[in-house]
């Protein structure tokens, strides 16, 4: 590495040289993050539809094959797709906004991505260690929403605008539960960097991660987290039964697949969060010889999809919500148990000295 | 330092066309729209300033929630640009003396040396593993711990307020409750009858 920077500075001078050089190695970085990210996206979706096949008794994608090998049948069904979305024409609607009728699918991606800037992936392994990772991932996500506003809005439709409507409001209700469910993370971890998150988790055993003393936050999490992505059973949003598919109903070619990235890079967003902040990130779940020998980058691998299953199998399996009852979950059920939740960490943390240092309490704080 | 005065520039130009297209912009969609990206950039500067906690906490609040509820408001509304204009001239000059107010508490920060600015010690830069947010939490429930929870009241009670205001109790309501229908039982809903069974004709 100061290899290459002496050569920069030998090149291009003394200030410039170091400048280009960090600009050179971030953008190398970020690009080993977004690449491996997009891959990700597009073999979640063949996941998603081989799973959910499964799940009902069917095959699910099997006919384009991955370089004509013949068992890896349905394997490049997402290259295939992805071309086909490139070559689709994008039909812009007449009485549309054109300019934010273009621009609604690049805040969308904007924020799924940029929140990835924070995360660590192994101990050292990580694009910016800043003190304030949590916050920054709150506000990150909860900028995604105008993309979703400004596409119901230009499109210039009502189908589109109603799906608009009811994303924002159900965004804005479960980003609350959401944050206080995060409250609770960063009351037991006492930092809001997301290494020391994951590094406050460390121990013997899968007995240290937050996932036990924190276990309703971790359901409020997660389902949070399947609403705010907009997912079934909480996809309204798009809801094809009623508004026919919502806020992206006029949108075709890449304008509509840089939506699908966005929603699918989310989902995993929201899996590495849920992996980081309640199942211990890169922590291997016992402190044993056969599992810490596995690099810490795996077992995070091997946490993320354990989580997007559950986001395949909800879709599989559960109904869609109504949409009072959506609210009704969000505040009348979520934030109170959160709120509990808080006061009863705030409790535990004022016990004196030698109460919290007995078993079982001394596991976690 | 270079890289910094850049960025300086670079976010208070967007910043000051951004605001300026709040108040000029028709449509009234757009100019939310203006005004937060007027937040975004004024967070960026707020970096500038190694005020982390507060630049996020501008994101996060207003433009992730408040804008969002704002823009839902006007694209509900359908707003009458010739009749928001009516009354222009008859309240011009109210808002010529707000104006003209704000303009010289403005610039009464720019005359710091006049009372006594140079006194105070400047603000040292802080190590890169300063928590921004530890501090201000700090000070906010210990030192200020009075008038932060008179704030919070203060928005507790405005809330219910504004509830209570718009709160209306229709007789005809049809609304579902959900703690009955999970009580519900099979002997409440459902009676089975035995009968014979019928010969065919």
């Amino acid at each position: 590495m100061e290899n290459f920077e002496q050569l920069f500075v030998e090149i291009f001078g003394g200030e410039w040289g170091s400048m280009l050089f960090s600009l050179t190695t971030n953008l190398l970085f970020i690009f080993a993050i977004v690449v491996p990210l997009l891959l990700g996206v597009a073999y979640l979706t063949f996941a998603e539809r081989k799973i959910i096949a499964y799940m009902q008794v069917r095959v699910g994608p099997n006919r384009v094959t991955f370089f004509g090998i013949p068992w890896l049948r349905g394997w490049g069904q997402p290259i295939a797709d992805a071309v086909k979305a490139i070559m689709k024409e994008i039909i812009i609607p007449t009485g549309a906004n054109k300019f934010l009728f273009i621009l609604a699918p690049v805040l969308t991606i904007m924020p799924a991505l940029a929140a990835w800037a924070v995360i660590p992936f192994s101990p050292e392994l990580v694009l910016a260690d800043i003190n304030a990772g949590l916050l920054y991932i709150l506000a990150m996500t909860s900028m995604g929403i105008y993309g979703i506003i400004i596409a119901g809005w230009a499109s210039n439709s009502k189908y589109a605008f109603l799906g608009a409507m009811r994303s924002a409001a159900q965004v804005v209700s479960y980003e609350l539960a959401m944050g206080f469910a995060l409250v609770c993370v960063l009351m037991m971890s006492q930092s809001l960097n997301l290494g020391d998150i994951v590094n406050g988790q460390q121990g013997n055993s899968m007995l240290n991660w937050y996932l036990i003393p924190l276990f309703p936050m971790f359901l409020v999490y997660l389902i949070s987290g399947v609403a705010e992505t907009n997912r079934a059973p909480f996809d309204v949003a798009e809801g094809e039964s009623e508004i026919v598919a919502g806020f992206h109903v006029d949108y075709s070619g890449m304008a509509f697949t840089v939506f699908f990235l966005a929603e699918y890079s989310n989902m995993i967003l929201v899996a590495t969060l849920t992996s980081i902040m309640f199942l211990g990130g890169w922590l291997p779940p016992l402190d044993l010889a056969p599992f810490n020998l596995i690099p810490g980058f795996i077992w995070l691998l091997l946490k993320i999809a354990f989580v997007l299953f559950f986001f395949l199998w909800f879709r599989a399996t559960f109904p869609r919500y109504r949409y009072d009852q959506i609210m009704r979950l969000g505040w009348k059920i979520f934030i109170p148990i959160t709120l509990v939740w808080i006061v009863l960490l705030g409790l535990i943390m004022q016990l004196p000295e030698s109460m919290r240092n007995s078993f079982p309490l001394n596991i976690w704080f | 330092m270079i890289f910094q005065d850049f960025l300086f520039y670079f976010f208070s130009a967007i910043l000051i066309v951004s605001a300026l297209g709040v108040i000029t912009v028709r449509n009234p969609v757009n100019s939310a729209l203006l005004l937060v990206l007027a937040f975004v950039t004024c967070a960026g500067l707020w970096l500038l300033l190694e005020a982390e906690f507060l630049a996020i906490a501008l994101v996060l609040v207003y433009v992730g929630a408040v804008m969002v509820l704002f823009l839902f408001v006007v694209m509900m509304l359908d707003i009458n640009l010739d009749r928001l204009r009516e009354g222009f001239w008859k309240w011009f000059p109210l808002g010529a003396i707000i104006s003209v107010i704000m303009i010289a508490e403005m610039s009464a920060v720019f005359m710091g040396k006049h009372f006594g600015l140079e006194e105070m010690p400047n603000p040292s830069p802080q190590g890169a593993d300063y928590s921004n947010t530890k501090e201000l939490g700090r000070l906010l429930y210990t030192e200020y711990v009075y008038a932060f929870e008179l704030a919070a009241v203060l928005l507790l009670v405005a809330m219910i307020s504004a509830i209570a205001l718009t709160l209306r109790h229709r007789e005809d309501k049809k609304s579902p409750n959900p703690s009955k229908q999970v009580k519900v039982k099979k002997e409440d809903r459902l009676r089975i009858v035995t009968m014979p069974s019928e010969k065919k004709e």
